[in-house]
């Protein structure tokens, strides 16, 4: 760490602290976090947050200092690089203080200085676990800007990869907060289905992560010989392979101990918090954008959205297992109705042209090239479009100025608004609770500091 | 049991111990191999035929890492507590009942390292000074997860090792023994004690498993909250004696289990020594097949299950033992 950056930040926390006595309030929450982000060590960090309050105000009477522990960001289960400044009296959390950027690419910004449809590249990696919702949001996006009809066929692959995505996610999901909880073999179990979707994600993209496969005005390619065979007999499987994972964990005693009643925040302060996706459902809230503002055509799907009761992990593990069956189901229904035509829309100035026509049409050839050395022009305005992930809604915001770059690409992540729940979740659990709340919140960090 | 020349118990004494090393090492690559077959992989299979030289690397490689004593912490403990833990482990081997004597070239020899009239408390005492390892080594690697790690093991100590107690007073009420060859030659005059100690062996079990930190139990090392508990700070060979202590109190329990419940070494045709790997292996089946199995507790669930389900259930059975024995048998 540089001093440079130490200074920066003590300097905007002393800003803070000093507009803050000027107004005579105390601390806001975001001013404390980036006042102690920086410290060297979490002592530092906390009592740079706690600057400006009373702390003798704060202890009651025969409280003891709680023991301050650093979780993260190298830590087994913090889901990548989520800092946690944990305050600890003995086994029980007094208060978590997440600090998050030590994944921060500056993917949104890096947007700015590529043509819109490089970016799709930089999309992809910022939740790497749903790589093909990102590309949907955002491509929705300027299609929205550019007033670009989708076909039809283009919209099915669409919801068929992205519901192997959301299979893909829950997998990794599964598999990773049962390790977390000392269940190893049901993760082996998760990945050996998971790695068989990534070799259809192989096969259709070419690549197995950070997939770029849905493009502008469509998918980049239409399905290779052989695939939907593949698609079926996974999806034919896949249900089986969920009781499997069920039959480990459901009814499994300790399993239902650990996740039965942890990490409960009410309904109305979830949507207070802004979260979405399973964590939200499993209170009792029947929010899924695919029922409730239909995209991409899936208003013409029969499937449900599980919906729990009492918002607790379990509930979440059930809700994000029953997805995965309807995902299953979804994607059936894609394989059986799968309808003709073209896989991306015929607009020359948008699209480029099919790879033979190169060779025997010139108007094609400059297409080509002035689509690949500039891009595409997008009118200007501003679209937000925003998509179901596994981890909530998904939205992307893109400004257009006329040229062929965006303004700016911004990410509306569900990873980084549900982290917020962590914190009223966490107070007065035991720190293993806390373990498994990260779990079930199911937060990515590339797509929280993209 | 038959007087032994001295050059003789250490003979014995030295190659007990290279055989349980040995045993420790085939142990953990006996584990892997299952787990492995259990979560639909195959384990360690490259080095050596079939994997069977893994082990052998694994020490070459801890052999030669750093040994390291981290800034903070009180270096004499930090260096001394995993020998402690190990010291203990392997002494408590001195107590377990092989066979019967036997003449090996025209010297009497003991198939035990000392039978003595109170073994069992030893046997216990032992484990119990093994904790003192681990809560030492957490305490002085002066890191905040291995102090945690070292909090809950001492809790964990104290809520089952009574428990454990209580399920085998059963075993000495009905054998009036506590000598481990004792033990084993009442069962085999009448029958196995699992037979007459259900749930006193469903207890032992239970407790065995919280005994040697093992999953479901395995908080004090519980990876996905403490990083690695009260061996966060250790490495290379002080670590390898952490995880040969905890692998081979996991062999002395079981051979405990095996000897007061399993009738030890007693069994037809085979001899005594093979009955009892046996049956120590049958018990670190159970181990292997729960951690293959079962998610972690949680620290007061933990608890809950130490003082209100077994502890109760454990005085029950031994009182319900006592009452029968003291009406039906008396002499």
């Amino acid at each position: 760490m540089g001093t440079e950056g130490i200074d920066i930040f003590t300097a905007e926390a002393r800003e803070a602290r000093e507009a803050a006595t000027r107004e005579g309030r105390e601390l806001a929450e975001t001013e404390r976090v980036v006042a102690g982000a920086e410290a060297a060590t979490p002592q530092e960090a906390l009592a740079r947050t706690r600057e400006g309050e009373d702390i003798a105000a704060r202890a009651l009477p025969g409280s003891r200092d709680p023991m301050i522990i650093n979780l993260g960001p190298q830590h087994p289960s913090t889901h990548g690089v989520l800092r946690l400044i944990t305050e600890l009296d003995g086994e029980i959390v007094r208060d978590v203080h997440p600090v998050i950027g030590y994944l921060h690419t500056g993917i949104e910004k890096q947007c700015e200085n590529k043509t819109f449809w490089q970016a799709i590249t930089l999309v992809t990696r910022m939740d790497y676990l749903s790589p093909f919702f990102n590309i949907h949001a955002y491509t929705a996006s300027v299609e929205k800007l550019l007033g670009l009809e989708v076909p039809e066929r283009a919209k099915w692959l669409r919801v068929m990869i992205s519901e192997l995505n959301r299979i893909t996610s829950h997998l990794v999901w599964l598999g990773t907060s049962g390790l977390e909880l000392g269940a190893i073999t049901v993760f082996f179990y998760t990945y050996r289905e998971r790695d068989r979707a990534l070799d259809l994600f192989e096969m259709i993209s070419g690549e197995r992560m950070n997939n770029r496969y849905f493009q502008v005005g469509g998918c980049a390619d239409d399905v290779p010989p052989g695939f939907l065979g593949l698609l079926k007999r996974f999806v034919d499987e896949m249900p089986s392979r969920v009781d499997e994972y069920e039959g480990m964990l459901s009814a499994n005693p300790i399993w239902i101990e650990r996740t039965r009643g942890v990490g409960v925040l009410p309904a109305d302060e979830l949507i207070d918090l802004g979260i979405t996706g399973p964590a939200l459902r499993a209170a009792g809230v029947d929010l899924d954008l695919r029922k409730a503002r239909p995209y991409s055509g899936y208003e013409h799907f029969d499937f449900t959205v599980p919906v729990g009761g009492n918002g607790d992990a379990y509930d979440r593990y059930l809700i994000r297992l029953r997805e995965i069956r309807e995902s299953t189901r979804i994607i059936q229904q894609c394989l059986d109705g799968l309808p003709e035509g073209p896989h991306i829309a015929d607009d020359r100035k948008v699209v480029l042209p099919p790879r033979p026509e190169l060779a025997t049409s010139m108007e094609a050839l400059i297409h080509h090239f002035k689509l690949v050395t500039e891009g595409f022009r997008v009118p200007e305005g501003e679209a937000y479009t925003a998509v179901e992930s596994p981890r909530g809604e998904i939205g992307c915001y893109v400004v257009a100025d006329g040229g062929p770059k965006p303004v700016r690409v911004h990410m509306r992540d569900a990873s980084f608004v549900n982290l917020q729940a962590l914190r009223p979740m966490a107070k007065d659990a035991y720190l293993a609770d806390l373990i498994a709340m990260i779990g079930s919140l199911d937060n990515v960090m590339g797509g929280v500091d993209r | 049991m038959v007087d032994e020349p001295i050059w003789l118990l250490v003979v014995k004494t030295v190659l007990l111990v290279f055989l349980v090393i040995t045993f420790f090492a085939y142990m953990s690559l006996f584990e892997r191999k299952l787990i492995g077959r259990a979560q639909a992989r195959y384990g360690p299979n490259r080095v050596g035929p079939w994997g069977y030289l893994q082990p052998l690397a694994d020490v070459m490689k801890l052999i030669f890492k750093e040994d390291f004593v981290p800034q903070g912490a009180n270096r004499w403990l930090f260096q001394l507590a995993p020998v402690m833990s190990l010291v203990t482990a392997i002494t408590a081997l001195a107590l377990i009942p092989f066979g019967d004597p036997v003449n090996i070239l025209g010297q009497d020899v003991n198939l035990v390292g000392i039978d003595v009239s109170i073994g069992l408390l030893i046997v216990f005492a032992l484990s119990g000074m093994g904790f003192y390892g681990l809560i030492l080594g957490g305490w002085a690697s002066g890191n905040k997860y291995s102090l945690l790690g070292s909090a809950r093991t001492a809790a964990q100590l104290v809520s089952y090792e009574v428990a454990m107690g209580l399920s085998v007073v059963g075993v000495v009420l009905i054998s009036q023994s506590l000598s481990l060859m004792d033990i084993v030659h009442k069962q085999q005059e009448t029958v196995w004690y699992i037979v007459c100690q259900p749930i006193g062996f469903a207890i032992f079990v239970i407790t065995a498993v919280a005994e040697t930190n093992r999953t479901p139990f395995d908080l004090p090392e519980s990876e996905s909250e403490l990083v690695a508990g009260y061996m966060t700070e250790y490495g290379g060979l002080k670590f390898a004696m952490y995880l040969m202590s905890e692998y081979i109190n996991m062999i002395v329990v079981s051979a405990i289990g095996a000897t007061l419940f399993l009738g030890g070494f007693a069994g037809p045709w085979l001899p005594g020594w093979i009955w009892l790997i046996i049956k120590v292996l049958a018990m670190l089946f159970i181990f292997i097949w729960l951690r293959a199995t079962l998610p972690r507790l949680r620290y007061d669930q933990l608890m809950r299950l130490g003082w209100k389900v077994l502890l109760p259930l454990a005085t029950v059975n031994l009182i319900v033992t006592a009452i029968v024995i003291g009406i039906f048998f008396q002499n």
